[in-house]
């Protein structure tokens, strides 16, 4: 069984990625298990088909941590995947770290892991922020850590702070960083620019996923792309990870770099003779996705 | 064999325990922290608390927290000791303590009839940013909380400062929240105790006060709650507490004098700035100059003189200080607790000829190690050393290397007193370990005499039960 956690700064389409590979994965056959690990609780909702979930907290508030049970909690979705939200207090009030720890621990109480399951993949919201948000990356939980971004330069700053997480339990567990996966934006030179930063910290780029708006319709129909349109290219993107994913074997422990070093990759990627010139793609590319 | 390999081994470790090397190492010591003489904040709000006419301490925690309040202060006093929680666990955490607070108000307030909450915090509800104000807001709003009932907060984290602040936090938030600024003056004055476990204190203040008829409120007087008297009768809320409304009021008395330096700037700064009071920060009156300092001041602020009465009880206590002062003169002490109470008994000592070789204060600053280096230099005393920030396990090693003759503070210390072989006067808070030392003062004057007599009849004892036949003397 791979334990394997997605992080990235907020907004960058880790849900969406995630849930998109899961789909190819459960294509391919594979035993899944995904967990949540967001308050918002939104992680399952295109495998699922819309947000129906009862989340481990609440249950734990309702019926106390001992009295949960399976049906309670788990849901299964599109291609046999068991789907699981942690839940989490309402915004402003409580802990939401603390919440990932009482879930995944409840999770382990039930006896989830012990199933016959290929994958367990954990969708971790924005930065890791607090012990809490790390609790998926701690010893005996996910071993590969896959980070989601683009080419812009708070994306690649979560990406290589979230790095420094990573590092402090890489030292004491064993947990890797198995590739970095651009979600694109549409930045100037994006894919050289990601490809390079990957390469600084010591990993890989391990996909580029180029926007397209079949994503943004299929999250519309509470679908993955490839229930959504299975025969699209998009579909064969996410197919392609996927792939990628399961027979990935560069895993390293990172090495993140300092604010100088971003923003001196940043001038070197960012900022071209072409700059013009591929602005002008992009409009044109809007203009034809319009 | 292998046992008595390992006694050899235990004895040499252990006596190497006891040298200037080890010393060394163990104030290079900063990744721990064994022993240090402090209790953590909200153990001071509930202390706080209980002084007050009808008010049940209400902790925002786990209850395990509030079961150690209630343990240390009742293993002191002997005494029982109201206290409850909000009980939060793994969902509270998560959640937010909101519907526990709501719950906690609904069921104390139904078994137990208070006139006011005193609300303090813990760890978890400071870590997990609970907001006090919105709990107390939301629970009058939807019908848990009364508006009769007053409640007060107070933020308490356990992880920042000691006891002295959760005290003082929480007398300011008491006096904030109740005090209503009239015009109507009088001559009545706030006493501020701070946090005092020793309630002979209070009542000593209390007689000294009576005797110069001066009008006077304590504020907190928890003597009657924490030394009820025994007549087989049970109340649940003690009387003779500091009366709510006297406390409302307590804002426009003339002034305010705080016998604690360390647990009264928040409470003194709400009067002062709030209120517009005069406030006085005095050493506590521990010895004959601060508690000379101390009547003077009342006679100040009050007009009333200092009495004959009062003159001749000094005059006792500097009798008892002449006829005992041989066997204090030149001693060594090693003295630890609470910050005032070691600025007090420094000077005391000081007094007595003594020299106050080791002051350690685990939750003492800056200006309190300033406070005693100034003592040191007013009575030329070159050997002493004051430490802050540090544990008794410090202090062993200082006793261990630089033996002194006698252990002042309260119960932890008896450990180390034990290895060092040196007797132990117990002072301060907490004292678990002997019975009806809180019942006597070492305030005032006649806390100058049973100073005295617990130091000296000490040292008497020891040399009793180690002189050889030649020099057991009926004299002494």
């Amino acid at each position: 069984m791979r334990q394997v956690a997605i992080y990235g700064k907020g907004g960058i389409g880790k849900s969406t990625t995630t849930q998109n590979i899961l789909a190819a994965l459960a294509e391919l056959g594979k035993k899944i298990m995904l967990v949540g690990c967001d308050p918002k609780s939104d992680s399952t909702r295109l495998l699922l088909g819309g947000k129906a979930q009862e989340t481990v907290l609440n249950s734990v508030k309702e019926v106390g941590q001992e009295n949960v049970t399976e049906e309670d909690v788990f849901k299964v979705g599109f291609g046999g995947i068991r789907c699981v939200e942690s839940g989490g207090p309402e915004p402003g009030v409580g802990c939401a770290g603390r919440g990932i720890i009482t879930s995944i621990t409840t999770l382990e109480q039930l006896g989830s892991y012990e199933k016959d399951l290929d994958y367990v993949f954990y969708d971790v919201l924005g930065d890791v922020v607090c012990g809490g948000f790390a609790m998926p990356i701690r010893e005996a939980y996910a071993k590969e850590i896959y980070i989601v971004c683009s080419g812009e330069l708070m994306a690649l700053y979560a990406a290589n702070n979230i790095c420094k997480g990573v590092l402090k339990f890489a030292n004491s567990g064993g947990v890797r960083i198995g590739g970095i996966i651009c979600n694109s934006r549409n930045v100037d030179n994006e894919k050289d620019m990601v490809d390079a930063f990957a390469k600084k910290i010591g990993t890989q780029m391990i996909h580029f996923i180029p926007r397209d708006n079949v994503v943004q319709r299929a999250e519309i129909q509470k679908k993955t792309v490839i229930e959504y349109d299975k025969s699209c290219g998009q579909a064969d993107v996410y197919r392609e990870l996927a792939g990628k994913i399961e027979t990935n074997d560069m895993f390293i422990v990172p090495s993140p770099i300092s604010m100088q070093e971003l923003e001196d990759l940043m001038m070197e990627y960012g900022l071209m003779e072409e700059y013009e010139r591929t602005t002008e793609a992009a409009k044109e590319n809007t203009a034809t996705q319009r | 064999m292998e046992i008595d390999k390992d006694k050899e081994e235990v004895k040499k470790i252990r006596e190497w325990m006891n040298t200037e090397e080890y010393k060394e190492l163990n104030f290079k010591r900063n990744a721990i922290v064994i022993n240090p003489e402090r209790a953590c904040q909200p153990l001071g709000a509930v202390l706080c608390a209980a002084g007050f006419e009808d008010t049940m301490p209400f902790v925002h925690g786990s209850h395990g927290c509030v079961a150690y309040y209630r343990n240390n202060l009742s293993r002191h006093f002997r005494e029982p000791m109201n206290a409850v929680s909000t009980s939060l666990t793994e969902d509270g955490a998560v959640f937010g303590g909101q519907a526990n607070g709501f719950e906690g108000f609904k069921n104390a307030l139904a078994l137990y009839k208070p006139k006011m909450f005193a609300i303090s915090t813990t760890c978890m509800s400071e870590v997990i940013g609970d907001d006090l104000g919105q709990i107390v807001t939301n629970a009058r709003e939807k019908g848990f909380l009364p508006e009769n009932i007053l409640a007060p907060y107070a933020n308490t984290p356990s992880f920042i400062g000691s006891h002295l602040e959760g005290y003082d936090n929480m007398l300011a938030a008491i006096i904030e929240t109740l005090g209503i600024k009239t015009e109507n003056f009088n001559d009545t004055i706030n006493i501020i105790f701070g946090f005092d476990t020793t309630i002979g204190n209070i009542y000593e203040i209390k007689r000294l006060l009576k005797i110069m008829g001066a009008q006077y409120l304590v504020l907190s007087d928890y003597s009657n709650a924490l030394d009820s008297p025994l007549n087989g009768e049970y109340k649940f809320y003690n009387e003779k507490l500091t009366k709510l409304d006297d406390t409302k009021a307590s804002v426009n008395n003339k002034a305010s004098i705080a016998l604690q330096k360390f647990s009264t700037k928040k409470t003194l700064s709400v009067l002062a700035d709030k209120f517009h009071q005069t406030v006085k920060t005095l050493r506590s009156p521990v010895g004959i100059k601060y508690t000379d300092e101390f009547l003077m001041m009342v006679s100040e602020l009050t007009g009333k003189t200092i009495t004959k009465e009062i003159e001749n009880e000094r005059g006792r206590a500097v009798d008892s200080m002449t006829d005992a002062q041989q066997y204090i003169h030149g001693k060594k002490f090693a003295i630890f607790g609470d910050p005032d109470m070691l600025t007090g008994l420094t000077s005391y000592l000081l007094e007595m000829g003594g020299i106050p070789k080791y002051v350690l204060c685990s939750n003492g600053n800056e200006e309190f190690k300033k406070d005693i280096e100034a003592l040191f230099i007013e009575y030329s005393v070159t050997e002493g050393e004051v430490y802050i920030n540090k544990d008794l396990w410090h202090l062993r090693s200082l006793v261990m290397t630089n033996p002194v003759d006698m252990l002042i503070g309260p119960s932890h210390g008896k450990f180390l007193a034990k290895d060092a072989k040196i007797p132990h006067v117990r002072m301060g808070y907490p004292i678990f370990d002997r019975v009806n030392i809180h019942r006597y003062p070492y305030y005032g004057y006649n806390g100058v005499i049973n100073l005295t007599t617990w130091i000296v009849n000490k040292f008497m004892d020891i040399l009793d039960d180690t002189c050889d036949d030649a020099h057991f003397e009926l004299l002494r």
